[in-house]
């Protein structure tokens, strides 16, 4: 379609922690600075920058874009900031990926932030404000209890329990001990998960991923700039986004169409035809357990209802076919909502360098994805990478 | 690279340098206020819960029955057609058993479980649900596809909000609307 070819070339990542020391933009200071020094870059060499953070309330700074310019590196050049809700991590590349494909930039340093303790007594109250604001705030909901009604659905749809679904948890939670960046990484069983604080039944505790503070960062460049910086480029080859409405109770809360569409998108772009046999590696976003599930059918990396038994048969563990969240996830990882689809990037361009130590999934995995979604369950993001 | 070569940014705070006044602390609570205007569609939506009824909006040319009702169609880009008087009964498409708050807060040792829902309204195209609540019945006698009905307000109570309908209540066994499909169950149509 006339377009360049883009590359990952180096990256970034802060500890995901609960409540960090570090300011927004101290945080992704850090990230970016160690993605310019995995590549051996220094600012002067970026030509543009782009931001992914979520809701302003978190931060309570109405122009959070703004707020964390300077610790995105970009005083003084061109920045955008883009924000889909939970999809923006997987937007963040994609949105570099305009800037770069399109010839407007050589190098881009993309950056995404969260810093979600500065709003109390909980950030989940800043949720509120997401939903219609005079036929649903009213009824004073959470995103938990969206979340419930559509896991609920789900189950219901499949035939699916929450223990086949707890071990999603389980296996996530375990793979992060093994990410230096990991909050809430740990050895826990399906009977912990099922026995934790039941929250919003069918959700307990240990089905949802924590609130975090963090910060994560990539460069991406030109194909002729990429081969100049790296032996190991990753190329971006498809990207796919795509939005459903935001009357989210009228839509199959069983199934994840938006995320179908994206996948489509970025799938045709990057040639894929069979994504079950192609896609040897995903990170799918994960801020509740179930989720991982209904997004891997949105995906298309398994039929419809036939995630659960796909986990259960250890096919999606770190040494199984198809591994799903090697990172640890959001789970295990933490939830630094923007920084989190970021980290999931990062975790498929390590891994089709061999270079993700511990985590490193066997067998020279060459093509990866990583997805994210957001907003009212209506936005799909997907990222298609090969080494 | 490796990650395991960096050394990472983030400093995790714990509990007790907030307790022990290492951290200082300072505190800002907005408290802004908002009047919304709710448009033409939402405007008589909610009118008509102040009477206590449930009115859609229909597009001949998708033909759907939509609630929440809408001026102009997204799918088709037109203006919609008309509007139509759908029932106060519907079907659980989910619904959740919540023990927590909007803030995350947890609910109290006495306080009932707040049971948010998914209904699909009698007479509105299929799948055209609303959020709203389930009350009456012991949580675990919910199931989804059951028949509800909503509880509403006293007509002197009511003010032209969501919240006219307390909440949606099990239809009891033998007053169940035998006609049970969803497009021949329109209801009357209004100007
Ligand atoms: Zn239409």
């Amino acid at each position: 379609m006339g377009m360049r070819k883009v590359a990952i070339v180096g990256a970034g990542i802060t500890k995901f922690v609960r409540r960090a020391q570090e300011t927004g933009k101290e945080l992704s200071w850090q990230a970016s600075k160690m993605a310019l020094e995995s590549c051996d870059l220094t600012l002067d060499d970026i030509d543009m920058v782009t931001l992914g953070t979520a809701p302003d309330a978190f931060d309570g700074v109405h122009m959070k874009g703004e707020y964390l310019a300077d610790g995105a590196g970009a005083i003084g050049k061109p920045y955008m900031r883009h924000y889909v809700g939970g999809g923006t991590g997987v937007f963040s590349p994609i949105h570099g990926w305009f800037h770069v494909a399109s010839g407007m930039a050589d190098i881009c340093l993309v950056v995404a932030e969260e810093k979600m303790s500065s709003c109390h007594p909980h950030p989940q109250g800043a949720f509120l404000t997401i939903f219609d604001h005079t036929t649903e705030q009213p009824l004073m909901p959470t995103l938990i209890w969206i979340f419930a009604l559509e896991m609920h659905r789900y189950m219901e749809t499949y035939g699916i329990s929450k223990a086949d679904i707890a071990q999603v948890s389980v296996k996530n939670k375990r793979n992060a001990m093994d990410h230096p960046s990991a909050q809430v990484a740990g050895n826990i069983t399906v009977e912990d998960v099922l026995s934790s604080e039941t929250l919003c039944w069918p959700v307990n505790r240990l089905d949802i991923s924590p609130a975090s503070d963090g910060a994560a960062a990539i460069v991406i460049a030109s194909e002729r700039v990429a081969r100049r910086l790296t032996d190991k480029p990753v190329w971006i080859d498809g990207i796919g986004h795509s939005i459903d409405t935001a009357y989210w109770a009228t839509r199959d809360l069983s199934y994840p169409r938006y995320v179908e569409t994206a996948a489509r998108m970025a799938y045709d772009m990057a040639g894929i035809k069979e994504p079950d046999k192609e896609i040897h590696i995903a990170e799918p976003y994960d801020p509740f357990d179930y989720k991982e599930l209904h997004h891997m059918e949105g995906l298309m990396l398994c039929p419809r209802g036939k995630a659960a038994q796909l986990t259960a048969d250890g096919i999606t563990a770190r040494d199984g076919n198809m591994p799903i969240c090697p990172s640890g996830g959001a789970l295990g990882v933490g939830n630094p909502i923007a920084a989190t689809g970021l980290m999931k990037i990062i975790e498929i361009f390590l891994q089709l360098r061999g270079e993700a130590g511990k985590r490193q999934v066997p067998g020279n995995p060459r093509c990866g994805l990583a997805q994210a979604w957001g907003d009212l369950m209506q936005m799909g993001t997907v990222v298609v990478m090969r080494s | 690279m490796k990650l395991e070569d960096f050394e990472l940014g983030g400093t995790q705070l714990k509990a007790s340098d907030f307790k022990t006044g290492k951290v200082l602390t300072t505190e800002w609570k907005p408290d802004l206020k908002y009047a919304w205007d709710n448009g033409v569609a939402i405007g008589r939506y909610l009118a008509e819960f102040k009477e206590g009824r449930i009115i859609a909006r229909v597009c001949h040319k998708c033909d759907r029955i939509m609630l929440p009702p809408r001026m102009f169609c997204e799918l088709c880009f037109r203006p919609t057609d008309e509007w139509m008087y759908v029932k106060d009964t519907g079907v659980i498409n989910t619904f959740s058993i919540a023990k927590v708050n909007w803030d995350a807060s947890r609910r109290g040792p006495k306080e009932p479980p707040l049971l948010p829902a998914v209904i699909e309204i009698d007479g509105a195209s299929e799948g055209m649900g609303i959020m709203h609540m389930l009350g009456e019945a012991d949580p675990k006698d919910f199931k989804i596809g059951m028949k509800v009905k909503a509880v509403w307000k006293k007509p002197e109570d009511r003010t032209g909000a969501i919240t006219d309908i307390l909440y949606f209540k099990p239809v009891a066994a033998g007053t169940e609307d035998k006609n049970k499909g969803r497009p021949e169950g329109r209801g009357k149509e209004v100007r």
